[in-house]
């Protein structure tokens, strides 16, 4: 129990966008098309870029529609927007 | 591990305050959704010089720059069968005149031409891929998909995902100079004096801080109507409301100080959605636009019937997407009747207080899979798909969590699409809202300023926006090529930039934007909630300015992109006193105008049945009126505007 613990000043509280580092070419193509500027590029050329503004992602997804490598942005929705679904026949998901 | 990472990471892109760069061009587009962009293509067809500004990126940017599923009002295209007149006259009885008769006339007459050009841009507006052929809604010979009122044919499905990039690439090909990432603050005026001829703007970029003048013959507001006055959500200002965090209304602001006329503000309507309490819109089971005209079921799988106007009920699906007995067309149905006159109320399910009272359950479940094929597909795949925000969030994120059309049924949450329940007064500019009065020519009541889209009073949907920009820049246009070269007064420029930089300034007592936002909301709500009074509006106008003179001077910004936000929020401030004024002006309740007066409580007096105007002259408070139909015979006075246009001199 020797492990230090830190103050984290207070940031976003929703983690709207997920990026795969082992996808992603760092061509910044989400900077450029996110209307709202929540992205920031990385520092170190061909990195992920920085989600610097995630409370104010309107879920869009512009950035995922824009990207060249499958997968390697994704929508995270937020979780308290889980929608509920059943099957027809009644049977819960 | 992110925010350890960021707390130290510096600002990536040149910090460059103060510096100025001037900009001189014919036309000046300011925002570049779909109005902006359309007026930008109209002015460039005319050989102008344009420059287009918008704060995101044109390429995207807007409440219509990620999709739209369906292009209301196209009365001209070959299938329909209601006449442009009659379509604007009916939206306007609809609404007991309090609608724009330009605008949508305008909308309903040229619509279908911008649909047009738009597919020659790359812009898909027909079902190409016969995906759809031997569907009802679909014409075959034209190969379009009609939505709602499948006799008529004025509403079209449409792909609209791929419209704004096909305008952005049309801007570039005519040589339009785009400035992205650059708000605009100020409007500029000749001799720097309120209700002079405008001449120009200046603005900000939110990535390096710099400044801009721009220099323009005619000038174009196309930005968005004003949000984030009764709603703001600190920890999600993202989806605070139903369009952008940004798209929140910077041009009312700057064309009230400049003394710009406006008309209908005083109309608000309780909350519709605001993603703080609101599922994503589209994402839930319901009956509304994108869901027309869906079965929904009860949660022992009884169907919720559909009724027509009359309370008759529908045998059949087909039923949905026909007008009534007697009925000539009807405006949208499923969840809107509360917005419809009878004698344009489209089929809907009954309302839930009757379902409850007849043994109904809940809740209540969309029932894609019981659909006919088509309409299925329709709905969940293309609607939901090429809507305002559906193709990522709601098609993909559900199709990878599981979700099947063909077997699952999607739960309702409270209210249809709005999914939620908000308090009388809880606010929003939605459903046809006050904004700037424009003639025929689509220009303000100032000399070398037009507005399009939703800066303009009573505007709605993306073919409205599409319609009016297109209309309002080649007039602009038409003003440029005739004017002379406007001189901007750089006393005027230097007090905005000063105004400007100050936020930068740290300061020990500083206020973020978030706070001040919030604070704005609680004036809103307590002030101008659902019931209005004179002594109520006049503490609440007392607090705004306040603010303006305490809490205002004590803003900050770290960054240029705080800088941006913290200069929105001062805009919120000046619209939430535009709506208060124009509060104060109409002295009577109007059902229609959602207005209810706690000391003029009688519901429409006739005395009252005109449109109210209100503007700064000499810094104050100037109010007017004008006749509900102030805007004459449709026909004759779109055919005096427009001449070039009707004999095809002007390219279509």
């Amino acid at each position: 129990m020797n492990k230090k613990v830190y103050v984290i000043p207070e940031q976003g509280i929703s983690n709207p966008i997920k990026i795969n580092p082992d996808l992603c070419s760092g061509c910044n193509k989400c900077v450029e098309i996110c209307q709202v500027d929540i992205f920031i590029p990385s520092p170190v050329k061909h990195k992920p870029p920085i989600v610097a503004y995630p409370g104010e992602c309107w879920y869009c997804g512009c950035c995922v529609m824009e990207c060249p490598y499958p997968g390697a942005i994704t929508l995270n929705p937020l979780s308290m927007n889980k929608v509920n679904w059943k099957l027809k026949n009644n049977t819960l998901r | 591990m992110r925010k350890n990472f960021i707390d130290n990471l510096e600002w990536p892109y040149p910090v460059k305050y103060h510096l100025e760069n001037e900009i001189n061009t014919d036309v000046l587009v300011l925002g570049g959704g779909i109005a902006g962009c359309w007026a930008a293509i109209a002015a460039a067809r005319k050989g102008v010089k344009v420059a287009l500004v918008d704060k995101g990126a044109i390429i995207r940017s807007g409440a219509g720059g990620s999709g739209c599923d369906h292009w209301e009002s196209a009365a001209t295209n070959p299938c329909s069968h209601v006449s442009p007149e009659e379509l604007t006259l009916a939206m306007i009885k609809d609404h007991n005149g309090y609608n724009n008769g330009i605008s949508h006339y305008i909308e309903c007459r040229e619509g279908y031409d911008r649909l047009l050009d738009l597919e020659k841009m790359g812009g898909k507006i027909r079902d190409t891929e016969d995906e759809f052929k031997g569907a009802e809604f679909r014409d075959e010979k034209t190969k379009f998909l009609f939505a709602y009122d499948y006799e008529n044919k004025f509403t079209l499905r449409v792909w609209g995902t791929t419209f704004k990039p096909a305008l952005y690439k049309e801007c570039k090909r005519l040589g339009v100079e785009i400035y992205d990432r650059t708000m605009v603050t100020s409007l500029l005026t000749e001799g720097g004096i309120q209700g002079n001829r405008v001449v120009g703007a200046t603005g900000i970029n939110g990535r390096t801080g710099e400044f801009f003048i721009f220099k323009a013959k005619a000038n174009l507001l196309c930005m968005a109507r004003p949000s984030r006055i009764w709603l703001f959500s600190p920890s999600f200002p993202g989806i605070s409301e139903f369009r952008p965090l940004q798209c929140m209304g910077d041009g009312h602001a700057m064309a009230w100080n400049v003394g710009v006329e406006f008309t209908m503000m005083e109309k608000s309507i309780r909350g519709q959605w605001s993603g703080e309490r609101s599922y994503p819109p589209y994402g839930t089971g319901n009956t509304h636009n994108t869901w027309y005209a869906c079965s929904m079921v009860d949660a022992e799988g009884k169907e919720l019937p559909w009724i027509d106007r009359d309370g008759n009920i529908l045998d059949n699906i087909s039923q949905r997407y026909r007008p009534a007995s007697g009925q000539k067309l009807f405006l949208k149905g499923g969840g809107e009747s509360d917005f419809h006159l009878y004698e344009f109320q489209g089929p809907d399910i009954l309302p839930i207080e009757d379902l409850l009272k007849n043994g109904f359950k809940l809740p209540f479940y969309a029932d894609l899979p019981s659909m006919p094929e088509f309409e299925r597909k329709a709905i969940w795949g293309l609607m939901v798909g090429q809507e305002g925000k559906s193709k990522i969030p709601i098609l993909k994120t559900y199709t990878e969590a599981g979700f099947d059309p063909e077997k699952h049924l999607l739960q309702s949450y409270g209210e249809g699409w709005t999914s939620a329940s908000f308090l009388p007064r809880e606010r929003q500019l939605f459903g046809l809202p006050g904004g700037i009065l424009n003639d025929w020519n689509l220009k303000t009541n100032l000399e070398g300023l037009y507005a399009a889209g939703d800066q303009l009073f009573a505007s709605d949907c993306v073919g409205h926006a599409a319609a009016t920009g297109y209309y309002a820049g080649r007039h602009a246009a038409d003003y440029a090529i005739r004017s002379s070269v406007p001189n901007i007064d750089y006393q005027q420029v230097n007090s905005e930039k000063s105004r400007i930089y100050s936020i930068i300034n740290q300061r020990d007592d500083g206020l973020k934007w978030k706070e001040f936002n919030l604070h704005i909301t609680r004036i809103m709500q307590n002030y101008c909630g659902e019931i209005k009074s004179d002594e109520l509006l006049k503490i609440g106008l007392k607090q705004l300015e306040d603010m303006e003179h305490e809490e205002a001077l004590r803003l900050y910004a770290r960054n240029p992109h705080e800088l941006i936000r913290s200069l929105e929020v001062l805009n919120i401030l000046t619209n939430g006193k535009i709506i208060m004024y124009s509060c104060l002006a109409r002295k009577a309740s109007s059902k229609l105008l959602h207005f209810l007066r706690s000391d003029y409580p009688e519901m429409d007096p006739p005395d009252w049945h005109k449109f109210i105007t209100v503007k700064l002259e000499n810094n104050e408070i100037k109010i007017g009126e004008l006749p509900i139909d102030y805007y004459g015979s449709l026909t004759e006075n779109y055919a005096i505007h427009n001449e070039e246009y009707i004999t095809g001199r002007v390219n279509k």
